[in-house]
């Protein structure tokens, strides 16, 4: 039983039939899934719900495909756990990760979109599913694509990290890298989407694609017993995660499954070497400037958000802020996570975490009031940022004496059975 | 003498399939005023009911995007170049 209504321009609300398209033709405005929501009304409930199977399509009705899921089925329902350490670090009294830096099976939220965007794509027979990527999703576009038989071709910016090329290119995708910024990747991708006529996720299939990271949120307040953060602190690159996870909570509220979303205040992450969207939020703008990128938080870098005016409208409207992070606290922000809640997050997460300081430290986000900080890639990816930043580990011979005598070099003191 | 206004094939079935076309005009509202006079309904593609620019559409005067020079109203001279590009998913066609 499908629930999709139709394709609908956000912006003079044509309606298009449920096809691979995400272009207005009349105004060039994105196209976006429209639901039957009477319908899920009358069938979905919170018990229904609760009964299923630990993953993301316990929200099926919710997300746009018209079967089963063909790929991914197990993605998502990761855990959000109550950071009580690095809440007494930061002084705030109720603070939770929602932690996709375990999302299966490429550890990050990309998983949700991909396993959403390819079981629609091969719903509508393509043979071939690709796209431009800041790393992430590559990786998840490679493995999905894997699992379920299909090729795949991904287009990369030539600098990205080495763990995420590898990690890309082990699942057999056929790589294309790219002299030049994600930016002049996704243009090219365009251009090839149209021409060879593949499934490019986040170009021709990103209607569908975008609405799987709505289970962010599904989840997030599913896992707080049915209510809604305070607070969520949102890393953004194109933007599309922030506005969805808003979505989220919205349809939650319509469908009467949490309350009192006007509490709710949503805030966005992003690099100070880039960080087109905090700029406009800052200024209050409603246009986007685009910028050339230049931060270790590769995932996060996008010059040209797509959603970029989508992402600050739904700040605004949830009377939230944007603020960056400059690489040097990027850095720390990942120690402090790892070393407080033994999570160990990708450059995005000390993105996440860094601005989340510095919301408190403004008095933006107030220190008694749920707090959600969104992380959605693991560190094992970015390990690089992370080169010459710890100090590396002592070398002794394997001798008791020499130990000793790095224990007292330390100045430490054990007893015989500390 | 005359402006060179580049169009996006989507929009070119409004201008009998042209990539290019010459038009008069000292600003990018008279020149769009004059491209609709040439092309009628292709206006109406770009701009809003009250004239504002379209949120997806750019417009390029000689490479430069007009939101970060003087809007509609940014000037334009003969053998300028104005360019209609949708922006698309970040990107363009
Ligand atoms: C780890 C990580 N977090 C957040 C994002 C931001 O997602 P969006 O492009 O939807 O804003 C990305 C995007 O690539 C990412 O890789
Ligand atoms: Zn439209």
């Amino acid at each position: 039983m499908s629930y999709i209504k139709a394709l609908k321009c956000r912006e003079c609300g044509r309606e298009y039939p449920k096809e691979a398209l995400h272009v207005c033709e009349y105004c060039f405005g994105p196209l976006e899934v429209a639901y039957k929501y009477d319908e899920i009304k009358k069938s979905l409930t919170k018990e229904a719900i609760t009964r299923r199977p630990a993953n993301m399509w316990r929200y099926r009705e919710l997300l746009p495909i018209e079967g089963d899921p063909t790929v991914g089925a197990q993605v998502g329902f990761t855990p959000l756990i109550r950071a009580r350490n690095l809440a007494d670090s930061l002084g705030v009294k109720e603070l939770y990760i929602k932690n996709d830096a375990v999302n299966y099976p490429t550890l990050s939220f990309k998983d949700r979109v991909v396993s959403v965007a390819i079981s629609r794509a091969r719903e509508m027979g393509f043979k071939v599913v690709a796209c431009a990527s800041t790393g992430n999703l590559a990786n998840s576009v490679a493995a999905n694509a894997a699992a379920c038989g299909m090729e795949s071709y991904v287009f990369i910016p030539f600098d990205l990290e080495q763990t995420k090329i590898l990690g890309t290119l082990v699942y057999g995708s056929k790589v294309v890298s790219i002299q030049g910024t994600y930016d002049e990747v996704n243009r090219l991708s365009s251009e090839i989407a149209g021409k060879y006529g593949w499934a490019f996720v986040n170009i021709n299939i990103r209607p569908y694609y975008a609405e799987g990271s709505k289970s962010f949120g599904f989840e997030i307040a599913e896992q707080l017993r049915w209510k809604l953060p305070r607070h969520i602190v949102v890393p953004m690159a194109g933007g599309s995660l922030i506005t969805k996870i808003w979505k989220a909570f919205k349809e939650f509220e319509m469908l009467g499954f949490v309350e009192g979303i006007e509490k709710t205040r949503v805030y966005g992450a992003q690099a100070a070497g880039c960080a087109p969207i905090v700029t406009a939020v800052k200024t209050g703008s409603e246009l986007i400037k685009p910028v050339r990128p230049n931060t270790i938080a590769k995932s996060l870098a996008i010059g040209n958000p797509a959603d970029g005016y989508y992402s600050a409208k739904v700040i605004r409207e949830s009377n939230g802020w944007a603020e960056d992070s400059t690489d040097e606290e990027i850095i720390d922000a990942m120690k402090l996570l790892a070393e407080t809640e033994g999570v160990f997050a990708e450059t995005a997460g000390g993105v996440t975490l860094a601005v989340t300081k510095k919301l408190i430290a403004q008095g933006r986000i107030p220190v008694d009031e749920s707090i959600v900080i969104s992380i959605t890639g693991n560190g094992l990816k970015t390990q690089e940022a992370l080169q010459g930043r710890l100090v590396l580990p002592p070398v002794i011979n394997a001798s008791l004496k020499e130990f000793d005598g790095l224990v007292k070099s330390l100045e430490k003191k054990y007893a015989a059975r500390g | 003498m005359a402006v060179k206004v580049r169009i996006p094939t989507p929009l070119r079935k409004l201008t009998g399939g042209k990539e290019e076309v010459y038009v008069q005009g000292g600003s990018v509202t008279a020149v769009l005023d004059d491209l609709e006079r040439n092309y009628p309904g292709i206006k109406e593609r770009i701009c809003e009911g009250d004239g504002k620019l379209r949120r997806f559409v750019n417009l390029y005067v000689n490479d430069e995007d007009i939101r970060f020079k003087e809007n509609m109203n940014t000037q334009i001279k003969d053998s300028d170049e104005l360019s209609i590009v949708p922006a698309i998913a970040g990107g363009f066609f």
